[in-house]
């Protein structure tokens, strides 16, 4: 199981794997938003929280249909399906790998990006916290829609249907964390909300992308 | 490790490709697929390697026992030879890779990235992949596409090895290898086409 994280962190840095392209988005959409709905502070400062919540999230999703098509496309899928390890084992590692390469490095960036965007100071705190908590279920729901297409051709479009309102429950109550944490409310609720998301879907996902990605391979 | 198939029917988008099909795969022993393209060859290999399961019949001896290259070799082509080698061989928990090298002449090869290869020595990099498994029954392909004449006797040898120590192969393969195995022509087991008519009243 390492050593196909590894592998997998390995072809992230190496060229053409995509590491920073899910960074490089986040990075754009909030640096515009300001110049899209006004220089307004105060506007700014209520907003911050969603705008890099829904940021995060839409770069989680930029690169989801590389994940598994990667390794369907050159066969490894095929030769990984019949090795030692379980495929349950292999989408696990596969979602961590994306988390590490996309989810963390979104974390790290987010409190820099909510300085563009006036972020009170008390929701710096929570913004990591939500992002840190509410991430992995990003990468593990995504893991599953990505097994879902994984045969199709240009399968992103679909893909992307199939992930976004699986998200919905993730942003709107990391989202809200944030929000509350910006303007100094209690957080416990939405807190435990995501985080029990969090761990329900890396419970139980991995279960179910292993099953359909088993089909997916006939 | 044998490998016993017993009256196996499998299936292509659904529809049965092979029927009636019973084999016994002795451990030293190879085997040659041959038959028509589109009689379901690989999707033999594919059933056998566990990647679908089969419409009717009974596949014993093979969990956990066979070592499968397909079509395409699986391969990154960001990764050095070595760095491809050594990830199948953490995968399987075999330690080492220098055989395999080796046995394939790929030493002045193994710090270029896959991606820089020909799409001969990409095969030789995929076939030493199965040296690297250390499973003992190999399912293999059309091994020697893109081979030039001493790879295929590369390939051959390796084979040779590895059946010499208690290994066993299945080769679906168009070319004479020069091995010493039996044949299975799957020719005969084609399916019979079934009734063309599957409207289902019940639907209704």
């Amino acid at each position: 199981m390492i050593a196909l994280l590894l592998r997998d962190l390995k072809l992230a840095f190496r060229a053409g794997g995509g590491f920073g392209l899910g960074l490089a988005f986040f990075l754009i959409v909030t640096v515009m938003v300001p110049f899209a709905v006004g220089p307004q502070s105060s506007l700014l400062a209520t907003i911050a929280a969603g705008v890099l919540w829904l940021g995060a999230l839409l770069a989680c999703l930029l690169s989801l249909d590389r994940l598994l098509a990667l390794d369907w496309e050159d066969g490894s899928l095929d030769l990984l399906a019949t090795a030692p390890l379980p495929l349950e084992a292999v989408v696990t590692v596969k979602a961590l790998a994306h988390w590490l390469t996309t989810g963390l490095p979104l974390v790290l960036a987010a409190p820099i990006l909510g300085v563009l965007l006036n972020l009170p100071v008390p929701g710096f705190f929570w913004l990591i916290v939500s992002l840190l908590v509410g991430t992995p279920a990003l990468s593990v729901i995504g893991t599953f829609g990505a097994a879902l297409t994984v045969g199709l051709k240009r399968g992103g479009l679909l893909l992307s249907l199939l992930v976004l309102p699986l998200y919905v429950p993730t942003l709107i109550f990391g989202a809200e964390v944030a929000r509350r944490g910006a303007i100094g409310m209690e957080t416990q609720t939405p807190l435990l909300m995501l985080a029990g998301i969090t761990a329900a879907t890396i419970a139980l996902l991995p279960f179910a992308s292993a099953a359909v990605l088993r089909i997916n391979l006939r | 490790m044998t490998l016993t198939v017993t009256d196996l029917t499998i299936t292509r988008g659904g529809i049965p490709v092979l029927e009636a099909l019973s084999f016994v795969l002795e451990p030293g022993r190879a085997l040659i697929l041959r038959g028509p393209n589109g009689i379901g060859k690989t999707t033999l290999l594919r059933t056998l390697a566990g990647l679908q399961p089969p419409l009717v019949g009974k596949i014993e001896g093979a969990e956990d026992q066979i070592a499968y290259a397909s079509h395409s070799d699986g391969l990154k082509p960001t990764l050095t030879v070595t760095e491809n080698l050594i990830f199948w061989a953490l995968v399987f928990g075999t330690d080492s890779i220098q055989p395999a090298i080796d046995a394939f002449a790929l030493n002045e090869l193994t710090d270029r990235h896959a991606g820089n290869l020909s799409a001969g020595q990409k095969r030789r990099l995929g076939l030493a992949r199965m040296l690297v498994t250390g499973r003992p029954i190999w399912m293999l392909d059309e091994p020697t596409v893109s081979l030039d004449k001493d790879a295929v006797q590369m390939f051959a040898d390796a084979v040779r090895a590895h059946l010499a120590q208690g290994g066993s192969a299945l080769i679906a393969t168009h070319i004479d290898l020069g091995l010493d195995g039996d044949i299975l022509d799957v020719g005969a087991n084609k399916a019979k086409p079934g009734p063309l008519d599957d409207f289902d009243g019940g639907f209704l």
